[in-house]
């Protein structure tokens, strides 16, 4: 079928409303999962043994097993154990996800922290600082640094993980285009969703490329 | 009476003994050197002063006051630690600045959090804030003058020789008006040709009369600039007093198989 400008106008503003869904669960997971994932580091990290060792084995089943099984567990298992729909769809979308990508960026940031020499943190104690005031004002700005490379690739994952969220039926991008094939046995609007996510990798690309800029004023 | 006061410290690791017992004193306006093979405890002597570790016997008194006691673990609250911990000022080997920081950023960081904390308690005003950050700046001008970076001010860490760095380091401790400076080995992490800047600002903070306590490798330096000397082998005090005596008429072998090892 020959692809009319009214029809392209048509599916480019239909995508579009899948597409604000995509960027809501990507800026919530964001914005929910940065710091989780700072608190979840620092459990893996406690000198407190049992506590290490819960947070450890929390992050290893997260990041073991398949996302798109996650969101199935978030959604179904209150529904059918309990017969309790707690969570909307998009709410167990947003769950599912800030849970999984809070583990990944935990790793990072123990990385990152961990990498930071001891004598950073022995400088500032000599000098009478305290350990919050350590850890906010001389760690956490090299930690950024050390973990913007590995932050930026999982923040790229994250825009293209969006998708799974069609698995329950929340109608992102793609599973806006997806509709176009059964209903209407159009395929283009799938292909088409690729410059959507081209775009939203790109800006982002030139935004963390600015950031390791900014940061580069320095060698750790 | 005597401005620092160590009696009887110990510190083990595990089954390693490494301070076995160490008692000494010193006046306020002396340089003390520790000299010693690595390994035998001289800078985990430091480390403990500077409560980086905690001796697991012992008493360190300042001014006659006990400030560490391992008898009485009252005084070893977080806050108590910090407070006596500034008596003490430490330069480390490996300078240890805060690199995202310019050289005026390190040597203010410290006090200003202090100033601000300190102005909370007593419900001060932004005012009286600013004027106290005024003071600090001020202050750092001058301490980074008298280590000859003035005009450093505004560079990174980074973007100075090794020699810099260190006397940067030393300027951020003297921030923080310390009663003892301590040096960790300042020059071993030094090129050779960048020692001397910084042995002599060490030089004329003892002819300011600072009190301070110097680990160190030169012995040149140690015989030229101390007052006194202690050489420490296998976590003890092995010999101690004046530096020409102390170089010039060894009295145990140790000290004397140490210092002829080193003249090679």
């Amino acid at each position: 079928m020959a692809i009319t400008w009214s029809s392209f106008c048509k599916v480019t503003l239909r995508l579009l409303e899948g597409f604000e869904t995509t960027c809501l669960i990507f800026a919530l997971t964001l914005v929910l999962a940065l710091p989780l994932g700072l608190i979840i580091s620092f459990g893996s990290m406690s000198k407190f043994k049992p506590l290490a060792f819960i947070t450890r084995v929390f992050v290893w089943i997260i990041r073991g097993v398949p996302l798109m099984l996650q969101i199935f567990v978030v959604f179904y298992v209150p529904r059918l154990l309990w017969h309790w729909p707690f969570l909307s769809r998009f709410n167990a979308v947003i769950v599912a996800f800030v849970i999984n990508y809070a583990c990944y960026f935990s790793e990072i940031y123990r990385g990152g922290i961990e990498g930071i020499p001891r004598g950073q943190y022995e400088a500032g104690e000599v000098l009478g600082m305290t350990k919050s005031q350590i850890f906010f004002k001389v760690v956490l700005m090299q930690v950024v640094k050390r973990i913007i490379a590995p932050m930026s690739n999982e923040i790229i994952t994250l825009v293209k993980d969006t998708a799974l969220a069609r698995v329950i039926m929340v109608a992102e991008i793609l599973k806006v285009a997806e509709e176009y094939a059964s209903t209407s046995a159009l395929i283009w609007p799938t292909f088409y969703t690729a410059v959507f996510y081209l775009v939203f990798v790109g800006v982002l690309t030139l935004l963390f490329g600015y950031i390791e800029k900014k940061l580069s004023y320095y060698k750790a | 009476m005597a401005l620092l006061e160590v009696k009887n410290v110990t510190k083990r690791f595990g089954k390693v003994e490494v301070l076995k017992g160490i008692d000494f004193s010193l006046e306020k306006g002396q340089v003390l050197s520790i000299i010693g093979s690595s390994g035998s405890g001289k800078t985990t002597l430091l480390r403990c002063l500077n409560f980086l570790e905690t001796p697991d016997t012992g008493v360190i008194s300042v001014d006659g006051n006990d400030i560490f006691d391992a008898e009485d673990t009252k005084k070893m609250s977080a806050a108590a630690i910090r407070e006596s911990r500034l008596r003490f000022g430490l330069v480390f080997q490996s300078f240890n600045l805060f690199p995202q920081y310019s050289v005026m950023e390190n040597l203010m960081l410290a006090p200003k959090l202090r100033a601000k904390e300190e102005i909370k308690a007593a419900k001060g005003t932004r005012a009286q804030l600013k004027q106290r950050f005024a003071e600090i700046e001020e202050n750092a001008r001058e301490i980074l003058a008298s280590v000859g970076l003035s005009d450093k001010e505004d560079s990174y860490p980074c973007q100075l020789s090794g020699g810099q760095q260190q006397r940067v380091s030393i300027a951020r401790a003297l921030m923080m008006k310390p009663d003892i400076l301590c040096f960790d080995e300042p020059t071993s992490a030094l090129d050779p040709e960048l020692t001397g800047e910084v042995l002599k600002v060490i030089k004329g903070l003892r002819d300011e009369g600072r009190t301070m306590i110097v680990v160190t490798h030169e012995m040149e330096f140690a015989r030229n600039v101390s007052d006194n000397v202690i050489f420490m082998a296998n976590g003890v005090i092995e010999e101690q007093g004046d530096p020409e005596e102390l170089f010039g008429a060894p009295k145990s072998t140790i000290l004397q198989s140490f210092l002829s090892g080193i003249k090679k």
